[in-house]
């Protein structure tokens, strides 16, 4: 596991663009939840895929996301 | 274990109340880690437009002043003369800067006031719901334009940037957009690059960053982003068009 990536999932408004971005594709909208403001948020389900590049996080208009590399 | 990205002290902790997929809250986050990076937060006043971004002086955790529809360049200009040593810069947006404040923000680079105008173009007015601003395309439809602009009544966008280049004493004139990676990596150099530029005391700073309105559109956040790219950065296309240090 090289990255991990962490999402203040009540702020997330759903938008998708974390998902467009991500170069291992693990970034999805959790469909089976909602969050306090009646989206589906954005989530990662391979966390042992992600690389920490950040693209997830400079693209988020919402500054949902943080980002370590571990 | 490292951070490669935390949210900036330059936002408070309040939420964006944009649309989902609203670029302006990119664009908010760069300007606040560009003030974080150069050590300006606590010498930092902004002054916020009317528009969609009439909230920002709740979002930037600098001192903010909020001014009339499009007078932001006057109130910076008040601000940065009686605080020369402040980092003063306006966020405007197209409707505000580009119709209702034309007059504030020629004159302003005219004079070349030594602040920074971060401009917001999303080629449509966004709060009072999706009219026709000077910005929008030809054929781009709107709610006063239900067919599409029509060149012949409305005319042409405004291309705000290449207008302000002529003029001598607006140093740093340059366009961006932040619909990829490499483009939000651009656009914050840019940003950076113009702050640096108002702290020498050079001149008037301006960057254009082309953004995109999801809800007025009419097109999903990822929709959107394409048709930015494939409509606006034709008739908008990106670059610098005034640098005073390469210049010298």
């Amino acid at each position: 596991m090289a990255g991990k990536v962490i999402f203040d999932e009540n702020t997330c408004k759903g938008c998708e663009l974390c998902v467009r971005v991500c170069p291992v594709n693990i970034v999805h909208m959790d469909k089976e939840r909602i969050n306090i403001k009646g989206y589906h948020p954005a989530t990662v389900k391979e966390m042992d895929k992600c690389i920490a590049c950040g693209s997830c996080a400079k693209t988020c208009p919402d500054v949902v996301i943080r980002v370590e590399k571990l | 274990m490292a951070v490669v990205f935390q949210k900036t002290k330059g936002l408070t902790d309040k939420q964006f109340h944009y649309c989902p997929g609203c670029t302006h809250g990119i664009i908010h986050r760069l300007v606040a880690e560009v003030l974080e990076e150069l050590g300006l937060l606590d010498d930092a006043i902004g002054v916020a437009p009317v528009g969609c971004a009439v909230f920002c002086y709740d979002y930037f955790s600098c001192d903010m002043q909020e001014a009339a529809h499009g007078r932001a360049p006057a109130v910076a200009t008040g601000i940065k003369r009686v605080n020369p040593k402040s980092a003063v810069f306006t966020y405007q947006g197209d409707g505000d800067l580009a119709s209702i404040g034309a007059a504030e923000i020629v004159h302003a680079s005219m004079r070349g006031e030594k602040f920074t105008t971060i401009f917001v173009n999303n080629a449509i007015y966004g709060m009072t719901g999706g009219q026709m601003a000077p910005t929008t395309l030809v054929g781009q439809k709107a709610t006063t334009a239900p067919y599409g602009r029509n060149e012949d009544l409305a005319g042409m966008p405004l291309r705000v940037s290449e207008m302000l280049a002529t003029i001598p004493k607006a140093v740093f004139v340059e366009r961006v957009s932040v619909h990829d990676i490499p483009n939000i990596n651009k656009a914050k150099k840019a940003i950076k690059k113009a702050f640096e530029i108002q702290m020498k005391g050079l001149g008037f700073t301006f960057v254009e960053i082309l953004s995109t309105c999801p809800t007025n559109w009419g097109k999903t956040p990822l929709e959107s982003l394409k048709w930015l790219q494939e409509n606006m950065i034709p008739y908008f296309p990106l670059g610098n068009f005034r640098n005073v240090e390469e210049v010298k």
